[in-house]
C-alpha cells in the first residue's frame, strides 16, 4: 500500500483524471448534470425520439401475442430466428458492465471507477432487453412458468437436462445480482444527491433510495464489505452466464453448434461486444457532458486494448471452427464451411470476418486508440460484426444441416427488424433516463482517484490497532 | 438531511423477513387455489334436467351400473343411457310424476335430454373406461360413493396428479375384478378395527399389498413405466 | 384447415350460403341481435358467417366505409377472426385452468350395434372416371372420418391412391353447393321435378328428340342400364360423355389391332421384362395402378427374381424413376421407337423411319438390347402404352404382346369396363353440334365440368350459355363455371352420401353404399334420370338392389345383397379375359415429325388430376411427386432447353400453341426430353371455391381435340418477371460440393449379390451416449415398436402423405406458408436426382419421424413435451409444448413440424365433423410430429389386453395393428411392428442386409430404418447409366438470388 509521500500507481502512466480537480469539483460536475434545471432541449428531443422507437417495440410484442410467431421469417428447419440472435447478442453486451465493476475491482484497476458506473447500467439495459426473447420467442408465452419447478398439479418436472432451464436460471440470477451490486454501488451517490437537490421532491425521492446512508464510518465499512462481497459473487456469473447461453448450441447436434469451444468464445465474444458498447456510449456521453476531464484518454485506449485482446480471441474461435471443419473429416462439417464461404449467406460470413477481425487490428496503432472518431467507428463495426457472428451461428447453422431435402432459407420479416429496432428503443430509452436522473460516474470512487483520497485512507489505517 | 426517522431501522430489519413471508405466502396461495374446487369442479353439485339420483337407484333399488352405462366395459366411452332406458321402467312407475316430464317429453318428441357434464377431463386426455374396468379399478375408486349422492357430483380433482397417483402405485388400488362394480367394496385390512378379508382365486388375503401383488400377477397390469408413459393418456 | 393465406376472390367472399332471395337490409343493430345470444368461438363462427353474406358486407360499406375493403378480402376478415379467438384464448388462458360446462346428449333410442366410442368400418367404392376404387370407410358415430384401401377387393388388396384418401376431404368441403338454385335462386326438389316434368311431357311425345345427356365416364351398370332403358323407349334422345382426361386412344387403339374395342389389363406379377412405352402406371388415376403397384412392387425383390424395367417417356413420372433404364423423348418420336422395336422383335413391322434418338432412324444399341432382352422373356413380359399415346402406338403395343406370346399370360383383354366406351372427343362435338344447331332443348349434365375443361376449338361454354338449349339442367357437387351457366343447378350427392355401384379396372363391381345422410340433400345421376324415365320417387337403393336382384341368379337374394355390401364387391362380376385376333399386322403412322417450335405435352396434373380436386387443399397442398411443388402448375422444360432459352426456375413466360396464348412459370426438370415442353391440366380455375380459385394457369385454352395430348409448334418465349413457386424440398440432390451424403443407398443387382451389406455404416457403440442406455430396457417390454421402409418398392406415390394427414388432423397452411416453409406434413416424400441432368436417376425416400432411441429433440426440450415411452416410441405431447422449437433445430431429420400460426380452422363446422376424435387437434405455438399412429396402437393394445384378461390367457398385438401409411401404401413399402415378436414382418426386414438407418453415424439409433433400393439394369447398357453427377441448379440457392 502506497505509502504518504509516493502517489498511487496509476499516476505514472496518463492520468486516469484530469489534474486541476477536488472533491467539491467532482461532485458539483457529475451532480449537476442531474440536478441541473432546465431540462436540455436536446435531451429532450433525443428521449422522444427513442421512446417512440420503445414503443414499436411493444406493438411488436402486442401483435406477436395476438398471431403468433409466425409474423417472424422463422420456419422449419431454421425455428430460431431474430430473437434468439439477439438474445444472444443482448447478453453479450450485457457484460462488460459487470466484468469492469467486479472483476476489474477485485483487481484493484482503479481507473474503471470513473466507467463502471454507466457501464453497469448499461448491462442491466442490456440484460432487461436479453430477457424478453426467451419468452416471447416460444409458441406458447402465457405457459412460460413451465420452466420454473414448482409443485404442480401435473406432477411434472421441467427438463433439468435442457440448456434452456439453465437459461432461466444463469440469466436470471445475473440480472439480480448485476441489479443490486449496480444498486448498492449508488446508494452513497444517491445520498450526496438527496444532500445537494433542492427540490423537496427530489430529496424525498433519492432519500428514499439512499436509505438513509450518513456516510459514517460503519456505514462505509459495511458498505466495502458488501460491495467485495457482490463483486465476488458477480465475477464468475460474468462467465458463467455466457458460458450457459453458449450451451444451447454446444449441447445441440447441429453442425456449427456442436463444438467445445463455445463457451470460452462465446465469453470473449460477449466482453469483446461489451466494451465496443461501452466506448460507443463513453465517447458521444463524455464529450456531450463535457467529462473529458474524467473519462480521459486512458480510459479509452485501455478499452481499446481490452477490446483487441477479446477480438483475438474470438478469431482463435472462428479459426478453430474452420480447423475443426477440416479435421474432424465430418462432411457435414466441412459443408458448414464450405457453406459459409460459398453458400447463400456468404456475404454475412464475409462481412463477419472483415468486421470483427479484419478492422479492429488498427487498434495496434496508437493513432486509431486514442482519436475518439476513429474509435467509436470501430466499435460500432464490431458491434455489427457480433451480431453478425450471431446471425452465421444460429440461421446459417440451421439453415443446412443434415438432410439435403430440409435445406431452408430465412427471410426476416418487417416484424423481425421493427423487434430489433424496437429493443434498440428501449436499450436507449432507459440509458437516456439513467444519464438524466442518477450521477453516470459514481462520485465518490473519483474521489478515491484524488490524491487527497489517500490521505483519509493512510489516516484510517493509522487508526487501526 | 435525512428523511428516515430512527424508528426505520426496525421497518428495515422486519421487512427483511416480510418479503419472504409475504412472496411465500403468495406463491403457495396459488399452488393451493390451484388444487381447490373452484378450479376443479370436485365435489359441486350441477343442475341437471331431471333430478337423477344414484342414491335411490343404485343404493335403493339395486340396479347395476351397466344397466345404464352399457359400453362400460368395451368402450373407452361408458355411455349414457338413452330416454328409452329411462323408459322402460318409468313408463310402468311414476308416469305422472311431475319431474319426470322432461323424460317422457324427450320420448314423445324425440329430442334428447341435455345433461350437464358432471366428470370432465381436458380435450387432450383420452382416458378409457373399458380397460380401468377390466384391469380391476372399480367404479368408485374415481367415482367415489356414487351410490350415495343423491344429485351426482365428481368427487377425485381428475388432475393429472390424481391420475398418476394411481398409476405409480396400481397395486394399491386394484380389486378383483368381480368386486369392480361393488359400490360396498372393502380393501382388505389388518388394524385394530379387525380383520378384513378379501377372497381372489380361491385364497384370502387380509392386507392390500399382497392382494395387489396376486391381481398384477393375474391381470398382467403393465409396469409403472409402461402406463406412465406420456402417450397412455395423451395423443 | 386454415385458408387464410390463400388469395380468395370476390367469389369465395361472397359465400356459398348466400340466400339471394331476401335480400333485405342490415345495419348494426340488427347484426348485434343477430349474434346477441352466441358467445364464445360460437360467436365467432355466426360472425364469420354473417360477414360471409353479402347484406353483411353492404352493411359495411354504409356503416364503415374505410374498413369495407379489408372485410371483402377474406384474408384479413378471417384474420381478424382469429385475432379475436387468440385474444380470447389468452384472456382463458391466462388466469387459472377451469373448464366450462358442456353437455351429454344421449340418444333418444340408442340404434342396434352401436357402441359409442368405437368406430365401424363400411365398405364402398370411390370412382375416378369411371374407375372404382374400392374402399372401407372409418366411421364415427356415422361420421365418415378416414379412406381405407379394402383388402379383399382384388383392385385393392388394402391399397388406395391419393384421390380416394382425400376424397374424404370433399364429402365435408364447406363450399359444396347446398341448395337447388334455378337462375341463382333457391328452389325445392318437388319444384324442380314441376319445372322439368313440361319439357319431359313434350319430349317424350317427340321420342325424346330433344334431349341430351351428358355424363363423365360411367361404369356404374346400373346408371348404365337405367338410361339404356329410357333411350330404347325415347330412341331420338341421346347419350354423350365427356371426359377430359379420357382412355379414347386406348379403346381406339384396340380398335386398330383387333376390330373392336377392349379393355386391356396386365399382371404385373408374372413379368420378368416390362417396356413401357409412356405409361405412367404406378400412379394414380392409371386405372388399376394400385393393384399394379402392389404386383410391380412385389416383384422388385432383389432376393426373389427381380423384375427389369424399361421406361421410354415424354414427361419425367414417378414410374420412370423407378425405372431401370429410362429413356427421354418426346411424345412424337415414340411411335418411331416403338415401330423399331417392334421391328426388333420380329413382328414383321418395318423399323421406324422416326429419328426418335438417331437422325439416321432405325435401329441403336439401346432397342436392339431391349429387343434382345423382351425376345428373351417370351410370355413373361409386358409391353405397355401410355393413355396419351395415339392409337397406333397402342395397336403396335398389342402386336409386340401377341408376338411375345405376353396374352393370356401376363396381358388380357376383356369388355370395355366402360359402360358407353364411345369416343369422347367425338361425342362431345356431336353434342355441341346440335346444341348449335337448336336441335337439343332439354340438356342434362350430370357431373363434370365441361364448361372449363371441353376442348377449346369446340367452345363448349359459349354454346352452353347461348340460348339455343331451352333447359339446362346440371348436376355437380360445387357451383363451378359449368353451373353458373345452366338454369337449374341441383347439388350432386358425395359418394359417401349415395346408393350406386361402379367397376373396378377388372370389371369387378362393387356397390357404392353411404355413410351419411347427404349433408345439403344432394341428389344422385340415379335420382335425375328416374325423373326422365317418369319414376320419381325411386331411391338409389330402390334402384341399385332393383338392377341386382335382376343379376343375380342364385337362391337368397338378401344373402347375396348383404354378402356383396359386407365384401364390398360382387363375386363373379370380374370380366373374363376374352381372345381377339390381330388384324394386321402393320398400321398407318400417325405422327409426323416436329414440324417447327417445340413440342407441349398435355398432362393431367399429378395432385388435382383434370382440375376436379382443385378445390380439396390436402391435394392442392400435396408435393408433386418430382417437383415437389404445391398449389401450382409449371411450365416444365428440361435444363439444356432452359440454357439455350435462358430460361431460369420461376421466371414468367409466355406459351403460344395453336395461335392461344397462356403465361406461365418455369420449371426445369432434370430428365425431361429436349425440345418439348409438359403443362398440367387443371389449374386457373375461376369458380372452384375458396381454396382453388386462381391457382395456377389455365392451359384448357390451348387443349384442342386435334392434339388432346401433344403437339408440334408451340412457342415459348420469357416475358420477364417472376412468379413463386412453393416448392417444399430445398435442395433436389444428395451431392454436396463436399461429397455425396449417405441418404439414400442404392447399388446395381450384381453390385449387391457381390456386397449385400454395403448400406450398412458401422454404428456408435451403443453406450456412447451421455445418458444411461439401460435407461430404456427395450427388450424387457412387451412391445417395442419400429418400422421399415422398403426404397425399392416405394413408386413416390404420395398416397401415404394424404393418408397420414386425414388420419392426424393435419392441417392445411396455403401458398404462402409453403413458401415459407411452413407446411404441416408429418410423413414427406423426399425425391432425389442422381446423374446427368438430361437423364437422371430418381430416387424416392418416404421420411416419417424416426422415434430415435437416443433422440436428439428430448433432451433438449425445456418441459419435457417430447419424451420417450417405454415401448420406444418418441411421444409429443402436444398440450405440454411450450414452443421453443429447440426439438425441430436439434432433429437431424427435420421431421418435426410447428404451428407457427393458427393453422387449424376452427371456425368451419364441416371439419369438425370430419376430424379424427382419436387424435388431438393441435393449436398455434404447438411442435407436432408422426408418432407411428399412438393412437391406433392404444386402440390395439387395450382391446388385446381387455380381451387377454376376459379369457385369463395372454394375448399379444398382431399384424392386424398398421399405421395409416401403412396400411394405405398401394406398394406395400412399409412394414410396422413390434420388434419384440421374432416373428413379425419388421424384424424380418430389419434382418436383411440392406436394412439401414439414415445418419447412423450420429447414434441417434433409429427405429425408422430404410431397405436399400436395388436396381436391376441391363448389364448391355450399364455404360449409359454410369456418369458422375452434373448438381442440379439448388433451389435453395436459387430463391436467394431471387429473392
Amino acid at each position: 500500500m502506497a505509502t504518504q509521500t509516493q502517489i498511487p500507481a496509476p499516476d505514472r502512466r496518463v492520468p486516469v483524471i484530469a489534474p486541476g480537480h477536488t472533491f467539491s469539483t467532482i461532485t458539483d460536475k457529475i451532480s449537476n448534470i442531474v440536478l441541473k434545471r432546465p431540462i436540455s432541449l436536446g435531451w429532450i428531443f433525443g428521449f422522444l425520439i427513442v421512446f417512440s422507437m420503445m414503443n414499436v417495440l411493444m406493438m411488436c410484442l402486442g401483435y406477436l401475442f395476438v398471431k403468433g410467431t409466425g409474423i417472424w421469417g422463422i420456419n422449419i428447419p431454421i425455428g430460431w430466428g431474430f430473437a434468439i440472435v439477439n438474445f444472444v447478442w443482448w447478453i453479450g453486451i450485457g457484460h462488460a458492465g459487470t466484468l469492469i465493476s467486479a472483476i476489474l475491482a477485485l483487481l484493484r484497476q482503479t481507473w474503471r471507477n470513473s466507467i463502471n458506473r454507466f457501464a453497469e447500467a448499461m448491462t442491466l439495459f442490456a440484460v432487461a432487453c436479453a430477457g424478453i426473447f426467451p419468452l416471447v420467442h416460444t409458441g406458447r408465452p402465457w405457459l412460460a412458468y413451465w420452466l420454473f419447478p414448482y409443485p404442480n398439479t401435473m406432477n411434472y418436472w421441467p427438463n433439468f437436462r435442457s440448456p434452456l432451464v439453465w437459461d432461466v436460471f444463469a440469466v436470471s440470477t445475473y440480472l439480480t445480482i448485476s441489479l443490486v451490486f449496480w444498486f448498492i454501488g449508488l446508494i452513497p451517490d444517491l445520498a450526496t444527491l438527496r444532500d445537494r437537490a433542492e427540490n423537496p421532491l427530489l430529496q424525498k425521492i433519492y432519500g428514499l433510495f439512499a436509505m438513509g446512508w450518513r456516510g459514517s464510518a460503519r456505514h462505509w465499512h459495511r458498505y466495502e464489505s458488501a460491495y467485495l462481497l457482490l463483486a465476488g459473487l458477480a465475477t464468475p456469473l460474468v462467465l458463467s452466464v455466457h458460458t450457459v447461453v453458449s450451451f444451447d448450441f454446444a449441447v445441440g447436434i447441429v453442425p456449427g453448434w456442436h463444438t467445445t469451444i463455445f463457451p470460452p468464445y462465446f465469453v470473449a465474444g460477449a466482453i469483446y461486444s461489451g466494451f465496443a458498447m461501452v466506448l460507443c456510449l463513453a465517447i458521444p456521453i463524455r464529450s456531450i457532458y463535457g467529462l473529458k476531464d474524467f473519462i480521459t484518454e486512458r480510459h479509452l485506449e485501455t478499452s481499446a486494448k481490452v477490446m483487441l485482446a477479446t477480438g483475438l480471441i474470438v478469431a482463435y474461435g472462428y479459426f478453430m471452427e474452420g480447423f475443426m471443419g477440416w479435421y474432424s473429416g465430418s462432411q457435414f462439417d466441412s459443408f458448414l464451411l464450405w457453406n459459409r464461404f460459398h453458400g447463400p449467406y456468404k456475404w454475412c460470413y464475409l462481412g463477419l470476418l472483415a468486421s470483427n477481425i479484419l478492422i479492429p487490428q488498427v487498434l495496434w496503432l496508437k493513432k486509431f486508440r486514442v482519436s475518439t472518431g476513429w474509435l467509436w467507428l470501430i466499435s460500432f463495426v464490431v458491434l455489427v460484426g457480433m451480431w453478425l457472428e450471431r446471425f452465421i451461428i444460429v440461421i446459417v447453422s440451421l439453415s443446412r444441416d443434415f438432410v439435403n431435402s430440409s435445406f431452408g432459407m430465412y427471410y426476416p420479416t418487417k416484424w423481425d427488424w421493427m423487434t430489433f429496432a424496437g429493443t434498440i428503443g428501449m436499450f436507449l430509452t432507459f440509458m437516456w433516463l439513467f444519464v438524466r436522473v442518477l450521477p453516470m460516474i459514481s462520485v465518490f470512487e473519483l474521489r478515491m482517484l484524488l490524491p487527497e483520497a489517500h490521505v483519509h485512507e493512510n489516516a484510517a489505517e493509522e487508526v487501526k490497532p | 438531511m435525512q428523511i428516515f426517522p430512527r424508528s426505520a431501522n426496525a421497518i428495515a430489519r422486519a421487512s427483511l423477513v416480510l418479503t419472504v413471508v409475504v412472496v411465500g405466502g403468495l406463491l403457495s396461495g396459488l399452488m393451493l387455489l390451484e388444487r381447490t374446487p373452484y378450479i376443479t369442479n370436485a365435489g359441486i353439485r350441477k343442475a341437471q334436467p331431471v333430478p337423477f339420483s344414484h342414491q335411490h337407484h343404485v343404493t335403493g333399488l339395486g340396479i347395476d351400473c351397466r344397466y345404464c352405462h352399457t359400453s362400460v366395459e368395451t368402450s373407452s366411452f361408458a355411455g349414457i343411457p338413452p330416454t328409452k332406458t329411462c323408459m322402460n321402467c318409468h313408463a310402468q312407475i311414476w308416469t305422472n310424476a311431475a319431474y319426470l316430464e322432461p323424460v317422457r317429453e324427450s320420448f314423445r318428441s324425440g329430442r334428447s335430454l341435455e345433461w350437464t357434464r358432471v366428470n370432465q377431463l381436458p380435450n387432450f386426455v383420452y382416458f378409457n373406461h373399458s380397460i380401468h374396468i377390466n384391469k380391476g379399478v372399480g367404479c368408485n375408486t374415481c367415482h367415489g360413493p356414487i351410490d350415495q349422492m343423491p344429485l351426482v357430483y365428481q368427487y377425485a380433482s381428475l388432475q393429472m396428479e390424481f391420475c398418476l397417483d394411481c398409476h405409480r402405485n396400481t397395486e394399491k388400488y386394484i380389486r378383483p375384478r368381480e368386486q369392480v362394480f361393488n359400490m360396498r367394496y372393502q380393501p382388505p385390512s389388518n388394524d385394530l378395527m379387525g380383520v378384513h378379508e378379501v377372497a381372489f382365486n380361491g385364497k384370502t388375503y387380509s392386507d392390500q399389498e399382497s392382494l395387489g401383488k396376486a391381481l398384477h400377477e393375474q391381470y398382467n397390469v403393465r409396469s409403472v413405466k409402461d402406463i406412465t408413459s406420456c402417450n397412455t393418456c395423451h395423443r | 384447415m386454415s385458408i387464410d393465406e390463400n388469395k380468395t376472390k370476390a367469389a369465395s367472399a361472397k359465400g356459398p350460403d348466400v340466400c339471394p332471395t331476401k335480400r333485405n337490409q342490415l345495419d348494426l343493430a340488427t347484426v348485434k341481435e343477430q349474434i346477441a345470444d352466441t358467445t364464445g368461438p360460437e360467436y365467432w363462427r355466426s360472425l364469420e358467417e354473417l360477414a360471409g353474406t353479402e347484406e353483411f358486407q353492404e352493411m359495411m360499406h354504409r356503416e364503415f366505409p374505410k374498413g369495407a375493403s379489408e372485410w371483402l378480402d377474406d384474408f384479413s376478415r378471417r384474420g381478424f377472426l382469429k385475432t379475436m379467438g387468440a385474444s380470447l384464448a389468452l384472456a382463458g388462458l391466462t388466469g387459472c385452468t377451469r373448464m366450462p360446462d358442456t353437455e351429454i346428449v344421449p340418444y333418444v333410442k340408442q340404434p342396434e350395434n352401436v357402441i359409442p366410442g368405437r368406430p365401424k368400418f363400411y365398405a364402398t367404392a370411390f370412382t375416378l372416371g369411371g374407375y372404382a376404387s374400392p374402399i372401407l370407410v372409418e366411421s364415427h358415430m356415422f361420421r365418415p372420418t378416414k379412406v381405407e384401401g379394402n383388402p379383399e377387393h382384388p383392385a385393392s388388396l388394402g391399397g388406395t391412391d391419393i384421390y380416394a384418401q382425400a376424397s374424404i376431404l370433399d364429402l365435408y368441403d364447406p363450399d359444396r353447393a347446398k341448395d337447388i338454385t334455378y337462375l341463382g335462386d333457391v328452389r325445392s326438389w318437388p319444384a324442380f321435378m314441376e319445372a322439368v316434368k313440361g319439357p319431359m311431357s313434350v319430349e317424350t311425345r317427340m321420342a325424346g328428340s330433344g334431349v341430351r345427356i351428358l355424363t363423365q365416364g360411367v361404369t356404374s351398370p346400373t346408371l348404365a342400364s337405367q338410361i339404356k332403358s329410357y333411350l330404347d323407349a325415347n330412341p331420338q334422345a341421346k347419350w354423350h360423355v365427356w371426359e377430359p382426361v379420357n382412355r379414347d386412344n386406348v379403346y381406339e387403339g384396340a380398335k386398330l389391332a383387333f376390330g373392336e374395342a377392349v379393355e386391356t389389363r396386365y399382371d404385373f406379377s408374372k413379368a420378368d421384362v416390362i417396356v413401357s412405352l409412356d405409361a405412367d402406371f404406378l400412379y394414380a388415376g392409371f386405372p388399376g395402378s394400385t393393384r399394379y403397384t402392389r404386383d410391380f412392387a412385389a416383384r422388385r425383390n432383389p432376393d426373389g427374381n427381380m423384375n427389369r424395367l424399361y421406361v421410354i417417356e415424354s414427361t419425367p413420372s414417378s414410374t420412370g424413376m423407378k425405372a431401370d433404364h429410362r429413356w427421354p423423348m418426346r411424345a412424337g418420336e415414340i411411335e418411331g421407337y416403338a415401330r423399331t422395336l417392334a421391328a426388333g422383335i420380329g413382328t414383321g413391322f418395318a423399323a421406324g423411319t422416326a429419328g426418335f434418338n438417331n437422325p439416321a432412324g432405325g435401329a441403336t444399341k439401346f432397342d436392339k438390347t431391349v429387343a434382345t432382352d423382351l425376345s428373351g422373356h417370351r410370355g413373361s413380359s409386358i409391353v405397355i402404352a401410355g393413355d396419351h399415346q395415339p392409337p397406333s402406338v397402342h395397336a403396335i403395343a398389342h402386336a409386340m404382346n401377341q408376338a411375345l406370346g405376353n396374352v393370356g399370360q401376363t396381358v388380357f383383354y376383356s369388355e370395355p369396363v366402360d359402360a358407353n366406351p364411345v369416343k369422347r372427343g367425338e361425342s362431345l362435338n356431336a353434342l355441341v353440334d346440335d346444341m348449335r344447331s337448336g336441335k337439343v332443348d332439354l340438356l342434362l349434365i350430370l357431373g363434370g365440368n365441361p364448361a372449363y375443361d371441353a376442348p377449346a376449338e369446340l367452345d363448349f361454354a359459349s354454346a352452353l350459355k347461348s340460348n339455343a338449349v331451352e333447359t339446362k339442367v346440371y348436376l355437380g357437387t360445387h357451383r363451378n363455371e359449368t353451373a353458373e351457366l345452366c338454369q337449374w343447378h341441383v347439388p350432386e350427392a358425395h359418394y359417401l352420401e349415395s346408393w350406386s355401384d361402379a367397376r373396378a379396372y377388372d370389371g369387378t363391381a362393387t356397390i357404392i353404399q353411404p355413410l351419411i345422410e347427404p349433408l345439403y340433400g344432394g341428389k344422385t345421376a340415379h335420382e335425375i334420370v328416374t325423373i326422365l324415365a317418369g319414376q320419381p320417387g325411386l331411391t338409389g337403393h330402390d334402384l341399385v338392389q332393383q338392377y341386382w336382384q335382376k343379376q343375380h341368379t342364385g337362391a337368397d337374394f338378401d344373402a347375396f345383397w348383404r354378402k356383396s355390401l359386407h365384401d364390398g364387391w360382387i363375386e363373379g362380376t370380374q370380366h373374363a379375359p376374352k381372345t381377339v385376333a390381330l388384324k394386321s399386322a402393320s398400321f398407318s403412322a400417325t405422327q409426323s415429325m416436329p414440324a417447327s417450335g417445340f413440342e407441349l405435352n398435355f398432362r393431367r396434373d399429378p395432385s388435382i388430376y383434370d382440375g376436379r380436386f382443385a378445390n380439396n387443399g390436402w391435394l392442392q397442398e400435396l408435393p408433386k411427386p418430382l417437383t415437389k411443388l404445391t398449389w401450382d402448375n409449371p411450365i416444365m422444360i428440361g435444363p439444356a432447353m432452359a440454357e439455350r432459352l435462358k430460361l431460369n426456375f420461376k421466371d414468367v413466360a409466355e406459351l403460344e400453341f395453336n395461335g392461344k396464348k397462356v403465361k406461365g412459370a418455369i420449371w426445369i426438370q432434370a430428365g425431361h426430353p429436349d425440345n418439348s415442353i409438359t403443362v398440367f391440366l387443371g389449374y386457373g380455375r375461376t369458380r372452384a371455391g375458396r381454396i382453388g380459385t386462381d391457382t395456377g394457369f389455365d392451359v384448357y385454352p390451348l387443349r384442342t381435340s386435334q392434339a388432346p395430348w401433344f403437339g408440334d409448334g408451340a412457342k415459348l418465349t420469357a416475358v420477364g418477371g417472376i412468379y413463386q413457386l412453393a416448392s417444399t424440398q430445398g435442395y433436389q440432390t444428395m451431392e454436396t460440393p463436399v461429397g455425396e451424403r449417405p441418404l439414400v443407398m442404392e447399388r446395381s443387382l450384381e453390385e449387391y449379390k457381390k456386397e449385400p451389406n454395403f448400406a450398412k455404416e458401422e454404428e456408435p457403440a451403443k453406450d456412447l451416449t451421455l445418458y444411461k442406455p439401460q435407461e430404456f430396457p427395450y427388450e424387457k417390454e412387451a412391445y417395442s415398436w419400429g418400422m421399415a421402409i422398403d426404397l425399392n418398392s416405394c413408386v413416390g406415390c404420395n398416397n401415404c402423405i394424404v393418408a397420414c394427414q386425414s388420419e392426424n388432423n393435419i392441417a392445411v397452411v396455403g401458398k404462402e406458408q409453403t413458401l415459407k416453409g411452413r407446411h404441416m406434413h408429418w410423413l414427406r416424400v423426399d425425391a432425389y436426382y442422381n446423374g446427368p441432368r438430361d437423364n437422371p436417376k430418381g430416387f424416392f425416400q418416404p421420411v416419417p419421424c424416426m422415434q430415435c432411441e437416443n433422440a436428439p429433440c428430448e433432451l433438449v426440450c425445456p418441459v419435457q413435451a417430447t419424451i420417450h415411452s417405454s415401448e420406444g416410441l418418441n411421444d409429443m405431447v402436444y398440450n405440454r409444448c411450450v414452443g421453443t422449437r429447440y426439438c425441430s433445430n436439434n432433429c437431424p431429420y427435420k421431421v418435426r413440424r410447428f404451428n407457427f400460426l393458427l393453422f387449424q380452422d376452427w371456425e368451419t363446422p364441416q371439419f369438425k365433423l370430419m376430424r379424427n376424435p382419436d387424435v388431438t387437434i393441435r393449436s398455434r405455438g404447438v411442435m407436432e410430429k408422426c408418432t407411428y399412429c399412438v393412437q391406433r396402437i392404444s386402440e390395439h393394445r387395450i382391446d388385446t389386453e381387455t380381451a387377454s384378461v376376459r379369457e385369463g390367457k395372454e394375448i399379444r398385438i398382431g399384424e392386424e395393428l398398421q399405421t395409416a401409411c401403412q396400411q394405405s401404401c398401394p406398394a406395400n413399402a412399409i412394414v410396422f411392428g413390434n420388434l419384440n415378436d421374432p416373428n413379425s414382418q419388421v424384424n424380418k426386414w430389419k434382418a436383411l442386409p440392406r436394412n439401414y438407418s439414415m445418419l447412423a453415424e450420429l447414434n441417434t439409433r433409429p427405429r425408422t430404418t430404410y431397405l436399400a433400393e436395388i436396381r436391376n439394369p441391363n448389364p448391355e447398357l450399364q455404360s449409359g447409366l454410369q456418369s458422375k453427377t452434373e448438381a442440379l441448379v439448388p433451389e435453395a440457392e436459387l430463391q436467394a438470388e431471387r429473392t
